[in-house]
């Protein structure tokens, strides 16, 4: 295998971690602040890239196809925070995702009303198509470039609200004891509609992120909500930076295993069986990780047990 | 709309319960995928198939539409109700190989009609072949062999080809390999409902490669077809009609212009039966059709004709009506071989902008009168 296609797989693998990072950072948030599981998150992932899809298709402009991801799926998660959510705090897990999943169905089948069966088109912008040569004679699109920029502004700009202001502070005290900050005075259930909303926008954002290099269609979210499980299983249910390591493990991981294997096998195989094999472990190894970091460390990398 | 559709047959149901049944009416079982990210493939088969009855005018066909989710456990469940409840005459409408290989072998075991409007994997076409089983598409290597003989013809000798880790897909780049004679660049199975190729991509740009081609139906040709014109390799690509059917067209937009596949179909036939079928698909519906779409008229246009010669009630006669093929095909000649799978002409289309729609126009023919490999195995 060359530098460059080494290189340009790291670098996959990066972007895909990056993606799966900003589904996760919602999920594990919602999870440890508020003890919820939620299944429909996949749901408000497909709503932020159809949003995107229905807005840059009437205006043309990918900007305001961004924002309108970002509004639509913080409303909509807002929105099923304050009708459905809300009444499952108190109640167990196995209630929590009965619910959700009804969400799901809901969700599922009111965009496809809305929008119909077949996949909408959305486009990368003119001004970040294309590829670019990176230092070391790289070739590499400049969108998914920009995708990765966008993912460490974004887990920067989490960081720091978490790290450093008030609401952060409110969303920590709410994970280590929701009574006492309760007692404090603090609105708690004003806390948790926004929690919602922000883990929405951002499963939103990356839909629409991501819509624009696949298909903008009904289901999208599901494959990726189980990979984002993977994740905070792996980080650490509730904590961001469990969930940003997690992420990029598991991109790496599943590019790197997708492309290494089957050459791996190719070394005393024939080539189509070793394809073949190669392609179907691949797409267990993130599982396997999963089982071996669960083994060494029962509540996640930067879990606390 | 699908709701309304089915309460009406609900109530046809229940009326045609009252009636006798030996009158030559037949129950048709369709299982299809209408929802999820294979939904678009399963609606246009079932709107062809259902727009063909409304054109005849017959009322003697009575419909049960399920949805498969495109699960094979889902199908089977659907397959053992229709086939023990509602007792239905004919199965058809499965999409996907790996939902036909859970409920076809049982379905024609118990003597039911299958009709495929779509997946004709290689195991039901060889030595798995059935009486019971007709294969109304194609079987699954034929648009794949198609684009073989294509790459070699256009000088193509280094093709880096990839296609989902399913029975179709190992069909697709088997039947690839059979016409091609070039040597091959690098050969890649994915997941089946991968939606991002970068890893592909990364290793095509690599391999040296002098062309493309892919199996991806569905989503995840939209999604393989936008980052590929993103990634700058710019080689070209050579694909079978499902990467490029009506549906995906649209979502893709010009980054696939100017593609080359194949398909047993094409809008713009020349024949009386497909004029009819595109200017009425477009009326009743409001889009163009898909080739998906021209299966399930098909289909449902074979099963009208065997009805005008035999009764279901009489299998072997219905069976041999069937075979025949005596319908007006929307792709001009179409007969069965031996093994119940069709023998018909393989086309080359390109893709190409009306207006603002984006569509295929026909520029030649891959194989003429092609039969499958497969049906020299079959007993039959």
């Amino acid at each position: 295998m060359t530098f460059l296609l080494f290189a340009e797989q790291m670098l996959n693998g990066l972007q895909f971690g990056i993606m799966l990072f900003l589904m996760a950072a919602g999920l594990t948030l919602v999870f440890g602040v508020m003890g919820l599981i939620n299944l429909a998150h996949g749901s408000l992932y497909m709503i932020g890239a159809f949003a995107a899809a229905w807005v840059a298709g009437l205006t043309g402009s990918f900007v305001l196809a961004l924002m309108a991801s970002l509004a639509a799926a913080a409303a909509a998660g807002a929105l099923i925070e304050l009708t459905v959510i809300r009444r499952l705090y108190k109640r167990d897990h196995l209630d929590q995702v009965l619910a959700t999943f009804a969400l799901i169905l809901i969700l599922s089948e009111g965009t496809r009303w809305v929008f119909g069966s077949f996949p909408l088109y959305l486009d990368v912008p003119s001004y970040l198509s294309g590829p670019v040569t990176l230092p070391g004679g790289i070739q590499y699109p400049l969108y998914r470039l920009a995708i990765i920029v966008a993912g460490l502004v974004v887990a920067g700009g989490l960081f720091a609200l978490i790290a450093r202001t008030r609401i952060g502070i409110q969303i920590r005290a709410g994970e280590a004891d929701r009574e006492m900050i309760a007692a404090l005075g603090i609105d708690i259930s004003r806390l948790y509609t926004l929690v919602f909303a922000l883990g929405a926008a951002l499963a939103g954002l990356a839909g629409a992120l991501v819509g624009a290099i696949q298909s903008v269609q009904v289901g999208m979210g599901e494959p990726v909500l189980i990979l984002a499980f993977v994740v905070i299983v792996i980080g650490g249910i509730g904590s961001i930076k469990g969930a940003l390591v997690g992420a990029l493990l598991v991109g790496l991981t599943d590019t790197m295993g997708g492309v290494l294997l089957p050459r791996f096998f190719a070394l005393f195989m024939d080539p189509s069986a070793a394809t073949t094999i190669g392609a179907s472990l691949g797409s267990m190894l993130i599982y396997i990780l999963m089982a071996v970091v669960l083994i060494v460390r029962p509540s996640g990398l930067y879990g606390s047990a | 709309m699908t709701l309304m559709k089915l309460a009406m047959l609900a109530t046809t149901a229940m009326l045609a319960a009252g009636a006798a049944m030996a009158d030559g009416k037949v129950k048709v079982g369709m299982i299809t995928t209408l929802s999820g990210g294979g939904a678009g493939l399963g609606i246009d088969a079932r709107d062809g198939f259902m727009l063909a009855l409304k054109l005849s005018g017959s009322d003697a066909v009575e419909v049960v539409i399920e949805d498969d989710q495109q699960k094979p456990e889902v199908a089977v469940q659907l397959a053992d109700k229709m086939i023990q409840a509602e007792n239905v005459d004919v199965l058809t409408g499965i999409i996907w190989s790996n939902l036909a290989m859970a409920v076809v072998p049982s379905a024609v075991a118990q003597d039911k009609i299958y009709l495929s409007v779509n997946a004709g994997p290689s195991a039901l076409a060889g030595a798995g072949c059935h009486p019971n089983y007709f294969n109304v598409a194609w079987q699954n290597d034929n648009l794949h062999e198609a684009a073989g003989a294509y790459a070699s013809n256009a000088g193509y000798g280094k093709t880096f080809i990839l296609a989902p880790n399913y029975p179709a897909g190992t069909d697709a780049l088997t039947g690839f390999k059979r016409f091609y004679k070039g040597e091959l660049a690098g050969e890649v199975y994915t997941t089946l409902g991968q939606t991002d190729y970068a890893a592909e991509i990364a290793q095509i740009r690599a391999s040296g490669a002098d062309s493309v081609f892919f199996f991806l139906p569905g989503g995840m040709g939209i999604s393989f077809m936008k980052q590929y014109a993103d990634s700058g390799v710019g080689l070209p690509v050579v694909g079978p009609a499902f990467s490029f059917d009506q549906g995906i067209l649209q979502a893709v937009g010009a980054a696939a212009l100017g593609v080359v596949n194949t398909s047993q179909w094409g809008k713009d036939l020349d024949n009386e039966a497909n004029k009819t079928f595109v200017a009425a698909f477009q009326e009743e519906y409001g889009r163009l059709p898909s080739l998906y779409a021209s299966q399930g008229y098909d289909t449902a246009n074979l099963l009208l004709s065997a009805m005008g010669k035999a009764d279901i009630s009489d299998k072997e006669a219905f069976r041999a009506a069937l075979k025949e093929a005596d319908f007006a095909s929307t792709r001009g000649d179409f007969k069965f071989g031996n093994n119940n799978h069709p023998i018909q002409d393989i086309y080359v289309r390109e893709v190409i902008q009306e207006g603002d729609v984006f569509t295929n126009k026909i520029i030649g023919t891959a194989l003429e009168d092609h039969v499958d490999a497969y049906a020299a195995e079959c007993k039959m």
